[in-house]
């Protein structure tokens, strides 16, 4: 229920919200979870396993059962946590993994069957006959919220920021911190996961230099940067962090949520510490708070959970809440296991060595069975609220993903930290406000390196009394949740123990535990002291499971930013992009460009425009656009010995104005890539590497010429984009180029095939070159890119004359399958040696070590039954074989493959159907009929050279 | 995310490198070697847990190729 006065909520704002569709009001101030206390609920969610009614136990980021679906202004969140996000007027509230709803789930009868589902139950049950039958079912019936299925088209900002100094954590030890820090001069960035600047100071009375804490907070802030409503989510190297910042609003097309990374030189873990629960027997049971929560929510919004109320704990720390309580007007009860509960026990009725044996209630908590350890006496006492204190863990997390160690302290019963001055405040384990804003003024005086300014000045409180560590009452009655969220018991941790899995992470995977999405903040450390019970070691010894990021869950969203959809690979474009969209051209990815496949005319299918073009290209003129085809120059006095060294071919004897068709290959001696050399002069050279690899072959150059050869006086350039390459392919191409008007001379004797010349274009510098991937006689034509479009309509107008059609890539690929050019990647693959591509000579005849060489002279390179490359004609020709379909030998059962088909299309000169494969043995079996396996079927084709059109390239020369 | 220290532009954040593994170095000249001797520059590599010398290149940067030791444990860089 809501308190009629205090709280740090705004009465005047009033905000509406439905949770599961009931209409209720909260506060500017609340959070989710406060507003839904405030308003009476007390089931917010149903347990993963067992469906199990759940209430809220915290008031933060350790909070485990509330996790809900929020609909806010279009934006979705299926696994919210109730107690991070701050109400917002006509925020719709839905509880999840429930039917109907989290009040009456129907699903809770799989409390019933509790027995034969424990920890690892799917790998002892549901396994005859088969539990991929059982596993969809059960995967229904157990889950979270449901994602939408609206894509999320917003791209999310991330932000990089570098700094002096980060502080985690806005609490009084950080804001110490940062008060020192920026007095000093550094620059600071502090990260706060709320809404408001203050942890502790927010929610405990307390003044700080004579002013109240809140207000203190406040004032301090001006010191740095703060972040507010922004965790710090990993800790990765070097001082580099995660942040993820939440926002209500963002501009058109943002989400709310920003990435940061941030690059510390220092960093100061202010993070606090997170309350224990203790572990009786139910207590699940809705109504069973954190001790420390309850006042949070006292304080912080007015909100009173329940009005009589029983406070368990083994420390000093929960008798505060005991106190606010009491003045509040509840009854309150102490139940302390310590036998002497100490001087803060002043005032209050209070049961010692005394500790919750059992709880019950229907709908929530109703009664708890009080009593000793033992059990040996129990009574039962009405309570609605259990407010529940087993002692503190300090967070650690970032500490630990940052590198640095921990220590069990037997005396506080935490972990600690071995953090010297980069740990200030509870995560040190220091429980009172004064040594926690000195230890932070301290910490941001060291960050600084040095300074004058005097700490901050509280009130000292009195030493507090030991904690009586209580791991487990009673071991033998009841289900003790340890991990409420993964629905994991004291039980699941003994059997775990008992089956061998001693070790701390086999309990975390075996169980579960620690492994939902709250990542066990309140139940790691009660899973290993029972596990250090179960296996007769000490904690200690036990150990903490290994602390990874994210600490909280981050959106992929905000982690991907701006990198989604269209930008997650960005295409690039043709100088003549625009015009081939104009002539109809379906545009594809091929290798990061966007190229086009084929240009098809209104009412024409792909298949059909393929044919037409390639028939046209064939028998009259094609035009093609090859600018993105690579070019890189290389210029030095010695690159032609150092390009020697590269490639598998013979390079150095190439006579300047002359190209030869060469392979790049890797040291493994496998085809890397394919592509044309020409020589421009005695110490230049234009490399043509296939579009997707030009960067690959670039880097490849480099690196050997910087960490192989590096006293060779070569240098590399790659002028892909500054070219615009246009092929010119066909019996009419000579004709259309005699009309060209260039200077360069381009008859046969002049330009004959793999020559090159350069000149000038209508006033354009223009490079020529004769080579021919469709078979046909062909000129590629390159001029500045910038040039382009202006060139590619030139060559139009002149072609149409002559029946000129532009051909996309598809048809290429089909008219150089005809003649049995491979493509790399496609007809080669990661095994693929030149010698099966019958390229044998230069590794006969060439002299210098190239890169490769070495791997093509050893017992595997030169087996006889590699795999060759052949052509194949099916038996059917109206059949293309599937690319990737095996050849076999033999017979079911001992049927073997062969190799495999790498192309295959219907040929349009031919008009019957023709394919291209690996074949083991391939050359010698030239004939030969093989069977093709194809989805469990068998067709036939007979093996041949891997040229269909004509075999002796007269038309290269027309 | 790394800082690695470039010889050429001194201390760069990782993603503007790429990293290039663990060199060997190459027999020379390589036909006076056995196949077993090729197969381990080729393929072999130490992979220690612990200082592992490798090399990077500044490719979003200067370009250059450089060498240097790092801890594959802690990713502590231990020599430029």
């Amino acid at each position: 229920m809501r308190l009629p006065t205090g709280g740090r909520i705004d009465r005047s704002k009033p905000l509406r919200f439905t949770w599961d569709g009931r209409a209720m009001t909260g506060y500017a101030g609340d959070s989710i979870a406060s507003a839904l206390l405030a308003n009476g609920v007390r089931i917010v969610a149903r347990s993963f396993k067992y469906h199990r009614p759940r209430g809220i136990w915290g008031a933060g980021v350790d909070e485990p059962n509330a996790v809900v679906d929020v609909v806010w202004q279009g934006q979705h969140d299926p696994n919210a946590r109730a107690t991070l996000v701050p109400l917002r007027d006509g925020m719709a509230v839905r509880g999840v993994n429930a039917f109907p709803n989290v009040a009456f789930d129907v699903f809770g009868a799989i409390d019933l069957f509790h027995r034969f589902l424990p920890a690892g139950f799917y790998y002892k049950t549901f396994k005859w006959p088969n539990w991929q039958r059982f596993e969809p079912r059960i995967r229904a019936m157990a889950g979270l919220g449901r994602v939408g299925t609206l894509r999320d088209t917003r791209a999310y900002e991330t932000r990089h920021a570098k700094c002096d100094l980060l502080i985690i954590g806005g609490g009084p030890a950080g804001l110490a911190a940062l008060r020192a820090a920026g007095a000093g001069g550094v620059s600071v960035i502090l990260a706060d996961d709320q809404p408001e600047l203050g942890g502790s100071l927010l929610t405990d009375p307390a003044e700080i230099d004579g002013v109240d804490g809140a207000a203190w907070a406040a004032s301090v802030a001006g010191q740095g940067r703060v972040l507010s409503r922004t965790t710090v989510f990993g800790a990765y190297d070097d001082g580099s962090y995660g942040l993820l910042q939440l926002r209500d609003h963002a501009p058109e097309g943002w989400g709310t949520a920003r990435l940061w990374v941030v690059r510390a030189a220092k960093v100061i873990f202010a993070t606090g510490s997170i309350e224990r629960p203790l572990v009786f027997p139910d207590n699940d049971r809705p109504g069973i708070m954190s001790a420390n929560a309850v006042r949070r929510f006292l304080h912080g919004q007015a909100v009173l959970p329940g009005r009589t109320v029983i406070v368990a704990t083994n420390n000093d720390s929960a008798y505060a809440t005991a106190h606010a309580l009491a003045a509040a007007g509840a009854s309150v009860l102490v139940a302390d296991a310590r036998g002497e509960p100490g001087p803060v026990a002043a005032g209050l009725r209070v049961l010692p060595a005394t500790v919750p044996l059992a709880t019950g209630g229907r709908r929530g908590l109703a009664w708890v069975d009080l009593g000793p350890q033992d059990g040996a006496r129990r009574e039962r006492v009405p309570a609605d609220l259990l407010a529940v204190s087993g002692g503190w863990s300090p967070a650690v997390h970032l500490f630990s993903q940052g590198g640095g160690t921990l220590r069990w302290d037997e005396a506080l019963a935490a972990f600690l930290p071995d953090g010297g001055e980069t740990v200030a405040g509870s995560i040190t384990g220091a429980a009172d406000l004064a040594t926690c804003l000195a230890q932070g003024h301290a910490a941001g005086l060291a960050a600084a390196g040095g300074g004058d300014l005097t700490a901050p000045r509280t009130a000292p409180a009195p030493a507090p009394g030991k904690i009586l560590p209580v791991w487990q009452i009673h071991p033998s009655a009841g289900r003790q949740w340890v991990d409420l969220q993964n629905d994991v018991t004291a039980k699941d941790v003994g059997l775990a123990a008992l089956e061998g899995y001693r070790s701390v992470e086999h309990l975390k995977r075996y169980t579960t535990l620690g492994m939902a999405t709250d990542q066990g903040k309140t139940s790691n450390v009660n899973g290993l002291a029972l596990l250090a019970a179960a296996t007769g070691r000490g904690i200690a010894e036990v150990g903490t499971t290994k602390f990874r990021p994210p600490f909280t869950p981050v959106p992929l969203a905000a982690l991907a930013g701006s990198r989604h959809g269209r930008l997650v690979a960005p295409l690039r474009e043709l100088p003549a992009h625009d015009d081939h969209l104009a002539l109809g051209a379906d545009m594809r990815d091929y290798g990061g460009w966007a190229r086009p496949g084929c240009y098809q005319h209104i009412g024409e299918t792909v298949i059909a425009a393929i044919a037409r073009e390639a028939e046209n290209a064939r028998l009259r003129l094609g035009l093609f656009d090859g600018s993105s085809l690579g070019k890189i120059e290389v210029q030095g006095a010695d690159a032609a010995a150092f390009l020697n060294l590269m490639y598998y071919n013979e390079v150095a004897n190439l006579r300047p104005g002359r190209l030869r068709y060469c392979l790049l290959l890797r040291e493994t001696g496998v085809v890397f890539d394919d592509g044309v050399v020409a020589r421009l002069a005695a110490d230049r050279y234009l490399l043509s590497p296939s579009s997707s690899h030009t960067a690959g072959v670039l880097a490849m150059l480099q690196a050997w010429h910087q960490t192989e050869y590096p006293t060779m006086q070569v240098a590399f350039h790659d002028v892909t984009a500054a070219w615009a390459t246009f092929a010119v392919s066909g019996p009419r191409a000579r004709a259309l180029m005699e009309q060209l008007g260039s200077t360069v001379d381009v008859s046969e004797a002049a330009l004959p095939h793999m020559a090159m010349a350069e000149g000038t274009l209508h006033g354009l510098p223009c490079r020529m070159a004769r080579v021919s991937f469709t078979g046909d006689t062909s000129y590629e034509i390159s001029v500045p890119s910038s040039y382009a479009t202006a060139v590619w309509r030139h060559l139009l107008d002149l072609g149409a004359p002559l029946g000129m059609m532009p051909y996309g890539i598809e048809t290429l690929s089909v008219l150089r399958a005809e003649k049995g050019y491979i493509l790399i990647g496609t007809d080669t693959d990661g095994m693929t040696l030149p010698v099966d591509l019958g390229l044998e000579g230069p590794l006969r005849t060439k002299r210098v070590d190239f890169v490769g060489k070495r791997s093509l002279l050893t017992p595997d390179a030169t087996r006889a039954d590699r795999r060759q490359f052949v052509g194949l004609l099916p038996d059917d020709p109206d059949n293309v074989p599937a690319v990737g379909s095996h050849t076999v030998t033999g017979q079911c059962g001992a049927r073997r493959s062969l190799g495999w088909i790498t192309s295959a299309c219907m040929s349009p000169l031919l008009k019957r159907s023709i394919a291209l494969g690996m074949i083991e043995g391939g050359r010698a079996r030239t004939g030969e009929t093989v069977e093709i396996f194809h989805l469990g079927g068998i067709t036939r084709a007979t093996i041949c050279a891997p040229v269909f059109v004509d075999p002796a390239g007269e038309r290269l020369h027309g | 995310m790394l800082l690695l220290p470039c010889p050429h532009c001194g201390l760069r954040d990782e993603p503007e490198f790429s990293f290039g593994g663990e060199p060997a170095i190459r027999p020379v000249p390589a036909s006076a070697v056995d196949d077993a001797t090729w197969a381990d520059y080729v393929y072999l590599r130490s992979n220690e847990k612990g200082p592992h010398r490798e090399v990077w290149c500044h490719s979003g940067g200067c370009g250059q190729w450089f060498v240097l030791t790092r801890d594959t444990a802690t990713h502590a860089v231990i020599t430029p």
